[in-house]
């Protein structure tokens, strides 16, 4: 984990599944990974070192950054199954195509934007519903996506692959119309 | 060379306090035994009001002392600072109406106070506090107290956890941690409970408010989400009833006296200790005398309540949003921890209970726990506790402006501290030597629209044609939720240089000049105070180095670079007398220099260990 130039931590060349000391697999089990995730912490994080000479601090640092960049991702299904896929989530601003059952749910929600942004709260209960069945969409897609995965662990088969990338596709959809809803009843 | 035997090592540890630098009073607190405890001032007072005030006499005084003086120097005496920290006038425009001190005309990016003929800007000021609780501490323990854990809000901001940050290096603290406010309470309730499950803070103090959800499992207290806002607290309140108040008078007796800091000052003590009665009773009579002019009001609890619905409906929503970050259901949450004076407001206990369906805990005083906490937090640090670990997150998403103005997150809201993001970053014209990034702060999708943290200026670029430069940007956020920014030539393999402008806080010159400023005040020796905190980090690394010795990764060093050890320790061990604190500085990193390696393969050894421990079952 050690830059041999200068000494840097680096993450591993194993990456995230590494640090953790587990097999890289798009299932795994949560608790095992929160386990493996709060016993690191106690030996790396920086309230262990807060009276180390600053060489050490800095140290201890870098390894938690680390260790915590790797937990956030990996205890996430859609983001660990990205991870392993070598999926890029798209950059800020690209939208990816939108999934055709949803069309009428995201015209019906504009319109509510819109009576909101023009003044009239009456909309605002019904963008709150839209935001509960967005998060229960989210929900399902998840669920989908983890149904997969132990399919994909065994057999890393092309077909299941593609499908996982289709539901990430559009669990980023739903994140994004998730966002903008949130967005709409904050202000 | 056998090394002289350091007495660093059998001498007792210094004690590490938590301090609770609130808006209204601060607290500090220290473990005794098992259990933290909060020390008294020399008045016998565990509240510490946190007022500052700078009279004609060219005196600093704080605390009940500064309180007094409120009413006949309003205009130099300082209270509510914790409000103004890392803030831009601008920000705080609106209150600034309310306040009977002047703020610089000329202070934009950084307010600056003017008592009298001088000014102060607000970590002076919260400096002043710190040091007085300082000396109650060392007064109480009878020994030096260098090193403080300080509470700071759990929605403050880079730029105000900064503020703080200096704010306890000009009180001649060395501030191990910032720690957030409802997370120290939930640590300070974990002492006796040590129970899994998942908790919420509410916190609702003098001037922020602060909503945390956390998990507790076997000691470790994982924050999986928190909310708030810096500008919403009782003061809020105070205000709201002190505006009505104005007016009221205003209309009964045909005089404004909003421009009268005296009568303001006088009139704000009233309405606080009505709205403090209305806690335990149902009506309190407003009174009110100036110039030999009365006025006299009732206020019942369902008006008050009425006025108030608004400011207690923002914390809810609050609560909503965090409840929804952390992915929890209200259903899951198994226990409320109230925090912070306000929430002895029966109406807010009601909106929260029925918020959270859970009767909230109120067993230590609201007042107190964020300290108690801090000083678990501090023991912690210091090693005395070790079953038990905070893990925090930050509250605001971190991002960098790109084109057009837009904001390009890279750390997200709650993510767990530290944290760290990477980006690599090009030129857009031949020969560019240097790039320019703009950091903000914030959940918005306009920079305009986001907090400015700084414009870090990465320098010393190896000309190239445009695009084909490669600077690695790492930004780390660390424990105490605050920011750094290192960045790497990916031709070179350089470390590249990167100038900071902070947009909202002091350089380090800046708090450097202060330093030396607060120690006119403090009767104190600028030299004695240098020396100090060189021996207090001499100490450090002299008993870090003497441990080295009994781990593996020192046998495995070669002959000569243990020499070169030893041979650093000495000079150090040697210079640690003088009163030169640059002699003993230099000497510091000469040993950091020699112990570099070490150091390197002990973290080496850790993380393989700690990998190896991961995997066994």
């Amino acid at each position: 984990m050690f830059c041999p130039h200068c000494n840097a931590l680096l993450c591993p060349p194993g990456g995230y599944f590494e640090i953790f000391g587990m097999e890289p697999r798009l299932e795994i089990a949560r608790e095992d990974l929160e386990r493996r995730f709060y016993q690191l912490s106690r030996q790396l994080h920086p309230d262990r070192f807060a009276r180390r000479p600053a060489v050490e601090r800095q140290y201890s640092l870098d390894a938690a950054a680390i260790l915590n960049d790797a937990y956030r991702v990996l205890r996430d299904p859609a983001r660990r199954a990205e991870y392993l896929l070598n999926e890029v989530p798209a950059a800020a601003g690209d939208r990816p195509p939108v999934p055709a059952e949803l069309l009428e749910e995201i015209f019906e929600m504009n319109m509510a934007i819109e009576s909101l942004r023009g003044g009239d709260q009456g909309a605002r209960p019904q963008l709150a519903a839209a935001q509960e069945r967005f998060l229960s969409m989210r929900r399902e897609a998840g669920q989908a996506l983890e149904e997969l995965f132990d399919e994909f662990d065994r057999t890393h088969d092309d077909a299941v692959c593609s499908r996982i990338r289709l539901l990430l596709g559009r669990r980023r959809f739903i994140e994004n119309l998730i966002r903008d809803v949130e967005k709409e009843l904050a202000r | 060379m056998p090394l002289v035997q350091i007495d660093h090592l059998t001498t007792k540890r210094p004690c590490v306090v938590g301090i609770d630098l609130g808006t209204t009073n601060s607290l500090v607190a220290c473990m005794k035994g098992a259990a933290p405890q909060v020390i008294p001032g020399e008045d016998g007072r565990n509240l510490l009001p946190s007022v500052v005030s700078y009279a004609e006499d060219g005196r600093i005084r704080t605390g009940n002392a500064a309180s007094e003086l409120l009413r006949s120097e309003p205009r130099r005496t300082v209270y509510s600072v914790k409000r103004l920290m890392g803030r831009a006038r601008a920000d705080v425009a609106d209150e600034l109406a309310l306040f009977p001190f002047h703020i610089a005309e000329d202070s934009d990016s950084i307010i600056e106070l003017e008592l009298g003929p001088r000014r102060f800007t607000p970590p002076q000021i919260s400096a002043f506090v710190l040091n007085e609780l300082k000396r109650n501490a060392e007064r109480w323990l009878g020994e030096p107290v260098e090193q403080a854990v300080v509470t700071v809000p759990a929605y403050f901001n880079d730029a105000q956890r900064q503020a703080t940050r200096d704010a306890g290096r000009i009180a001649g603290l060395d501030v191990l941690r910032l720690v957030n406010e409802p997370t120290a309470a939930a640590l300070a309730y974990g002492l006796d409970k040590r129970r899994n499950g998942i908790v919420a803070v509410y916190d609702f103090g003098g001037g922020t408010f602060d909503i945390s959800i956390l998990k507790l499992q076997d000691g470790i207290f994982e924050v999986l989400a928190t909310h708030g806002d810096t500008h919403l607290g009782g003061d809020d309140i105070d205000n709201l009833l002190l505006r009505i108040a104005l007016e009221d008078i205003a209309q009964e007796w045909g005089e404004d006296l909003a421009g009268s800091a005296e009568a303001v000052q006088l009139l704000r003590q009233r309405v606080v200790a009505a709205k403090e009665e209305l806690s335990r009773v149902p009506a309190v009579s407003l009174h009110f005398e100036w110039r030999s002019r009365k006025y006299e009001r009732e206020i019942r609890r369902p008006l008050f309540e009425r006025l108030i619905t608004d400011i207690v409906e923002r914390t809810l929503d609050s609560c909503r949003q965090c409840i929804r970050d952390a992915g929890a259901i209200v259903e899951q949450i198994d226990e409320v921890v109230l925090v912070g004076g306000s929430t002895r407001i029966p109406l807010v206990r009601e909106a929260v209970e029925r918020l959270f369906r859970a009767r909230p805990h109120t067993e230590l005083n609201p007042d107190e726990v964020v300290a108690l906490g801090a000083a678990v937090q501090a023991a912690i640090l210091s090693g005395d506790v070790e079953d038990q670990l905070l893990l925090d997150v930050t509250p605001l998403s971190l991002g960098i402006e790109t084109m057009g103005g837009v904001v390009s997150r890279l750390i997200r809201r709650n993510s767990t501290i530290p944290a760290s993001a990477t980006e690599t970053f090009t030129t857009a014209v031949d020969g560019q030597t240097n790039v320019l990034i703009h950091v903000l702060q914030g959940e918005r999708e306009l920079a305009t629209d986001c907090r400015s943290l700084a414009r870090f200026d990465l320098k010393g670029i190896d000309p190239q044609p445009a695009g084909m430069a490669r600077v690695q940007v790492r930004f780390l956020i660390d424990a105490n939720g605050i920011l750094s920014v290192t960045a790497r030539d990916l031709h070179t393999g350089r470390e590249q240089a990167v100038e900071v402008k902070p947009s909202y806080g002091l350089q380090e010159a800046q708090v450097e000049a202060m330093i030396r400023d607060s120690i006119d005040f403090a009767d104190e020796d600028l030299r004695a105070r240098l020396v100090r905190e060189a021996r207090l980090e001499a100490d450090t690394v002299l008993a870090a180095t003497g441990k080295a010795r009994s781990h593996e990764a020192y046998g495995k060093l070669a002959g000569h670079e243990r020499q070169a050890i030893d041979l650093a320790a000495s000079e150090l061990l040697m210079a640690y007398h003088s009163d030169d604190h640059r002699l003993i500085k230099a000497h510091i990193g000469k040993l950091n220099q020699a112990t570099l390696h070490l150091a390197g393969s002990m973290m080496a050894t850790t993380l393989e260990s700690a990998l190896k421990g991961a995997k066994i079952e």
